[in-house]
């Protein structure tokens, strides 16, 4: 055994480091072929093009804390390609390298919410360019060449390193209540883990118990995150149950506290499912108050039948979970979302996209004209659900949270590919952790197992790893996923995802070729697992500005609890009403007029079941139809212009015979 | 055309010895020239220069087609609603059917909710035992869920020969079922070893647009299509092959009336979900852009759910699907008011009563949308509106083939007919036909059913209460060996663990109570992977060193089957 690694050491040692094959650290390596995943060798292959494999350098798994793999890089690394990353002190050394990093740090004083970056490429999601930034009072003031700065402004060398506008997290669950526990992270423990991360901004979601007030939850949610938040953030409120208090609790929540999306969930049954009917209701309601309809799903109805079988079966392990929430049930919920959103004309969200097949649906629809945005998490993105099986309890329970990560271990790959593509537009992390006593409360059963996975550190740099070093998305793309769409669809564009005068700065000096292995011995959450445990990932933030504050440099956190504000979505954001609205005014149905009908009507009784009557069947009536209708139509008549659908001219219908199917759907 | 060998014989009273004579078989497989001879409602034999008694009544083909007699799956002679009956009755509707070549129709028995499935079934086959005059078989539709039905289902197919089901998934407050109820439903239906038949569309959403509709002042029957949007049966649809995959259970859609859910059976298929698609007469044949006609009782005549697409490329489209197998069946869904019915819903178009005539006109509508356009040949024709629904419904091969000791259920096809489609000519009772002025090619010229003529040279001959009535046997082959086989494999298997001995959380039952209780949250714990490591008696530590990683990335036994294998699912064969 140890021989064997030792050999496979030496092996490697000889390749270049982005040669390296994988192997060392548990979770990212798989056998590709022949193991137990694989039910069939080489299923998988010319399904989805395999981008990873395609590309070298990010696989490797060595752990750069062995001493092995630092006697491997004397030999390996070549110090002038820049594109073999050296490690961990790489980017200490770039760093240093950059100039005015020492008197950055020397002028610690009042002036520090003065700064200047230069020489660095500013990167957009449009565009990218090379100017110098300044900044001032938490703004961004000027940006260009030759600035000209009051004296003694702190200064960052960026060396042509890529500027980007700091990351929104659009969805995370900190300090979440759960059954009288509460998750791990609290606000300062997660946007701290969000910052270390170059999140600059995250995005909660307030859950009020079913039968709560909306507005009571909010105030809370807003007082615990005013004292603890270290980034700026912002509110999602979930909608729980449905009455009339709750719409005027929306309505109040829209046009005075600065909430724009609101979550349902399809899932969860007898807890916070709504029926069909009530989703129309509040998808409506969203549509006319210009909000965003979130949801979340999955179909509860089903799940509840098929958590029974399995425990019924004898499966109480988290296997159990994902057993019983087979991707179809999410992507069923997510074709039944799409429908009733495009009848009402309301703008769709779909949180947390886990599985190809919901991915799928929600390409088709935006293909079809329906605005829907899906937003894959950094754990959809990066790893799978093959670990539901481990024979570690407390690592597979870590990995629990709805809907369940897909087994299928290209997954991944294919949610990374359609965010390239655009068809899914946000990324979330839905951080929700919980120690392993926390989840042990569903040691017996998997469905007490409290659910949520780690993710928000890891963003970035996940997406950044295996989308952009694999090239499947650009940097500019990276922007747009990380940040700006997310800005656009909550209507905080352009003050924050994007880096513009009079912009908020927040920033991230990115590095793309730092190289860090994810544990959760060094990460910034407080859960003892991690999900992406092991994965040796590409590029990382270097800088970190939030509201004009350096807060992450050289790897070291400066984080103040309580200077995050609670950022304001008004509603209505052009990003996605721009569309619902032309759409809207096109939505008018007519009826056609016709005279009044006068001829015979059967009696009929209304509660089912009655006596027939009248009704014609003893004499089968051929003569009295003629000459019923004032229109004079005949019935049997002779092909006249009647055979034409008939509208008048002026007249728009939404429906028109012959339209709906192959076009945008305008209901 | 027809004559007999001993001109001396009076007709009838041979004519249950039939003889064909050259004369062009048609089945599902394969057409060749042969004769045929038929005795007693059965079929013979079948050959060349065949050795037959004297004086039987002979029929010349001339070389002309000889098609298994249709097959209409799906009818609604006589049904009621609120108080009101269908317009054709049993002796109407299938003397309709006969007329246009169909032989054997299968009808909806709907009981009313609180009604028991067993009574209403009685009171079904008392109704066309009386009336039918062509053979017959009963689907029961179920409209509402409890214990008791699911015993009534049981004797059903044991004892009455019934084997398919039907589940709403609309009319909401009336007959539709929630979720929960159709995944018990359907459970129940594969223990039994019969067809779950859904109507699919989001009963709802149809009530929360029906009412916005009505709220607008659109009360005349454009509002029945406008508030029924093809989507909402696309996704009705989409939720049924969902419950259907996870229960395992084969899947039947009836009326299929638009592209995009003919789509998601055509996917579905394609994943490898026993399902199996039913477009109907009407939606084969015409579109829904009647529903905008200035005349109020033609545009009510047109009214049925899931409505007609106002897509007019949506027949072709049906047409094509149906030609290349990703939809299987034809029915007609024949249940047609007439204008007085209809008119009950003259100021609000939710209470127009739902159906259209089609059993009459199936089989020359597809002959002539289909095989005289090249889209399928007529062993495809036969397959689509014969032998396909005597395979699903467990009837083959004594209904839907030609061979010896088959049923004697014959059409004799003339591809060459024309004929335009009245309702001044139809055999129903009602005014409207909706295919009225339509020109269709290809008619039956012969019809036998029971082994006896009952059309000839244009005149009907069928004999009111003829016709039997047809049990079906549960566990029809060509649904249920593919169901079978995925529930041999379909079983779950826990992961052994160790137990798990660490702490755990306390919970409160109550979840209002905001006790944090032993949360981590005060101290950011850097060190937890301490604790962590020999918690479990497996043994393995968190972040992963040696010991962890061989097991870890082999996380089952070699002898395990799981369902969803961990790399499965998604693009093969889904087999939960």
């Amino acid at each position: 055994m140890a021989e064997r690694r030792a050999q496979r050491v030496k092996a490697e040692e000889e390749l270049p480091v982005y040669l390296a094959r994988p192997g060392t650290a548990d979770q990212v390596p798989r056998q590709k072929r022949g193991g137990l995943f694989c039910s069939v060798e080489d299923a998988f292959d010319s399904k989805t093009i395999d981008f990873d494999a395609l590309s070298v350098g990010q696989r490797g798994s060595r752990t750069p804390r062995t001493v092995k793999r630092e006697a491997g890089q004397g030999e390996t690394g070549s110090p002038a390609g820049a594109e073999s990353p050296a490690g961990n002190d790489a980017h200490k050394v770039q760093i240093c390298s950059s100039g005015g990093k020492e008197t950055l740090q020397n002028l610690e004083d009042e002036k520090s919410d003065r700064l200047l970056i230069k020489g660095g490429r500013i990167v957009n999601d449009d565009q990218s360019f090379h100017a110098d930034i300044y900044m001032e009072d938490g703004l961004i003031k000027q940006i260009g060449d030759n600035l000209i700065v009051p004296g003694g402004v702190k200064t960052i060398e960026a060396n042509g390193k890529m500027v980007i506008p700091g990351g929104i997290d659009i969805h995370t669950h900190f300090q979440m209540p759960y059954r009288g526990t509460t998750t791990v992270d609290d606000f300062a423990q997660g946007s701290k883990a969000a910052l270390a991360g170059g999140t600059t901004m995250i995005v909660d979601h307030v859950i009020p118990e079913p039968g709560s007030s909306l507005l009571e939850a909010y105030d809370q949610w807003r007082q615990w995150a005013d004292e603890k938040a270290c980034c700026d953030y912002s509110l999602h409120v979930d909608v729980t149950h449905w009455d009339d208090s709750v719409k005027q609790e929306l309505d109040n929540l829209i046009k005075e506290k600065g909430v724009n999306s609101f979550q349902v969930y399809m899932a969860y049954k007898d807890y916070y499912q709504m029926s069909n009917s009530e989703l129309y209701e509040v998808f409506t309601f969203l549509a006319e108050r210009g909000g965003i309809a979130q949801i979340h799903a999955e179909n509860g109805e089903i799940i509840a039948k098929e958590q029974g079988r399995m425990l019924q079966m004898g499966i109480t392990g988290p296997e159990g979970h994902v057993l019983s929430r087979p991707e179809e049930l999410e992507a069923e919920a997510v074709f039944r979302a799409v429908t009733i959103a495009s009848q009402t004309n309301c703008p769709l969200y779909v949180t947390r996209v886990m599985s190809k097949s919901a991915a799928d649906i929600i390409s088709q629809a935006r293909k079809k004209g329906n605005v829907v945005f899906g937003e894959p998490i950094t754990a959809s993105l990066g790893t799978d659900g093959t670990h539901y099986w481990s024979k570690n309890w407390a690592k597979a329970a870590s990995f629990v949270t709805s809907p369940p990560l897909s087994p299928d271990p290209t997954t991944p790959d294919y949610l990374n590919t359609l965010l390239a593509s655009g068809d899914l537009s946000v990324t979330g992390s839905a951080h929700c952790t919980f120690s392993v006593a926390q989840k042990a409360i569903g040691k017996d059963d998997f469905t007490q197992i409290p659910e949520g996975v780690n993710g928000v550190e890891e963003r970035m740099v996940l997406i950044w790893d295996k989308a952009v070093t694999t090239g499947k998305m650009d940097e500019n793309m990276f922007v747009a996923v990380t940040s700006t769409n997310a800005a656009k669809i909550l209507n905080l564009y352009p003050r924050k995802g994007r880096i513009a005068v009079g912009s908020d700065a927040d920033l991230v000096i990115w590095d793309t070729d730092a190289v860090r292995t994810i544990t959760a011995k060094t990460h910034n959450s407080a859960a003892e697992y991690n999900v992406f445990e092991g994965m040796e990932l590409r590029g990382a933030p270097l800088v970190v500005i939030c509201q004009g504050k350096i807060v992450l440099e050289d790897g070291n956190l400066h984080v103040t609890c309580g200077v995050g504000r609670f950022i304001p979505c008004p509603p209505f954001p052009d990003f996605a009403y721009k569309r619902i609205k032309a759409r809207k005014q096109l939505a008018v149905l007519r009826a056609v007029p016709r005279g009044m009908y006068d001829g015979p009507v059967s009696e009929f009784s209304m509660s089912r079941g009655g006596t027939p009557s009248a009704s014609a069947r003893t004499s089968p009536t051929k003569q009295p139809v003629r000459n019923l209708h004032q229109s004079g139509f005949s019935l049997a008549g002779p092909p006249t212009p009647e055979d034409a659908p008939i509208r008048p001219p002026g007249r728009r219908i939404v429906v028109p015979p012959g339209g709906r199917s192959n076009i945008t759907s305008l209901s | 055309m027809s004559g007999y060998q001993g001109k001396k014989n009076i007709p009838r009273i041979t004519s249950d010895r039939l003889l064909i004579k050259g004369a062009k078989i048609v089945n599902d497989d394969q057409s060749f020239y042969a004769d045929i001879y038929m005795e007693d409602g059965v079929i013979k034999q079948i050959g060349e220069n065949l050795i037959v008694p004297g004086g039987v009544k002979t029929i010349d083909a001339h070389g002309r087609m000889l098609l298994p007699g249709g097959i209409d799956v799906h009818t609604r002679f006589q049904m009621p609603d609120r108080g009101m009956t269908a317009a054709d009755d049993f002796y109407q509707g299938t003397k309709a059917a006969l007329a246009g070549g169909t032989t054997m129709i299968i009808d909806h028995v709907v009981p009313e909710p609180g009604v028991s499935l067993m009574s209403a079934f009685e009171q079904w086959r008392e109704w066309a035992d009386g009336k039918s005059c062509c053979d017959y078989s009963l689907h029961v539709d179920i409209t509402e869920w409890h214990k008791g039905i699911q015993e009534e289902m049981e004797t059903l197919v044991k004892d009455h020969g019934v084997n398919s089901f039907l589940v709403y998934l609309a009319y909401k407050d009336i007959f539709q079922l929630t979720d929960a109820q159709v995944y018990e439903v359907f459970s129940v239906i594969r223990d039994l070893g019969a067809i779950a038949q859904v109507h699919a569309e989001n009963g709802d959403i149809v009530a929360e647009e029906q009412r916005r509709i009505l709220e607008q002042g659109i009360t005349g029957p454009e509002g029945h299509v406008l508030s029924h949007p093809e989507e909402v049966e696309a996704e009705a649809v989409n939720r049924a092959v969902t419950v259907a995959n996870q229960t395992n259970c084969p899947l039947y859609v009836t009326k299929v009336m638009s592209k995009s859910a003919a789509d998601v059976i055509a996917q579905a298929r394609k994943k490898g979900t026993v399902v199996y698609g039913e477009p109907i007469t009407a939606s084969l044949g015409t579109d829904g852009s009647h529903y905008w006609s200035k005349n109020w009782a033609k545009a009510a005549a047109f009214v049925t759910s899931p409505p007609l697409s106002p897509d007019p490329a949506t027949p072709d489209y049906l047409n094509s699907l149906l030609s290349c197998g990703d939809l299987q069946v034809t029915g007609s869904a024949h249940c047609p008011f007439n204008t007085a019915q209809r008119a009950v819903g003259k100021d609000d178009f939710t209470l127009i009563p739902e159906g259209v005539n089609g059993t009459e006109e199936r089989m020359s509508i597809i002959w002539d949308k289909c095989v005289v356009t090249g889209k399928m040949d007529e062993n495809q024709f036969v397959a689509v509106t014969s032998t396909n629904a005597a395979k699903i419904f467990n009837l083959y091969p004594r209904k839907g083939r030609i061979a010896v000791g088959s049923d004697a259920d014959l059409v004799l096809w003339d591809p060459d007919v024309t004929k335009i489609i009245s309702a001044k000519s139809h055999n129903s009772t009602v005014e409207y036909n909706i295919f009225e002025g339509l020109e269709v090619r290809g008619g039956p010229l012969v019809v036998i059913s029971q082994g006896k003529i009952v059309l000839e040279e244009g005149t009907l001959h069928a004999t009111e209460g003829s016709g039997r009535f047809v049990a079906r046997k549960p566990f029809p082959d060509y649904v249920y060996k593919r169901i079978k086989a995925r529930s041999r494999l379909a079983e779950l298997r826990g992961v052994p663990r160790g137990l798990y001995d660490g702490p755990v959380c306390e919970v409160s039952v109550t979840p209002k109570t905001m006790t944090p209780v032993s949360s981590a949250k005060t101290s950011p714990a850097k060190q937890p992977s301490q604790p962590v490591r020999n918690l479990h008696q497996s043994g393995f530590s968190l972040s992963g060193h040696t010991g962890a990683q061989i097991d870890d990335n082999v996380p089952r036994r070699n002898t395990q089957r799981i369902v969803a294998p961990p790399g499965g699912r998604a693009n093969i064969t889904s087999l939960g």
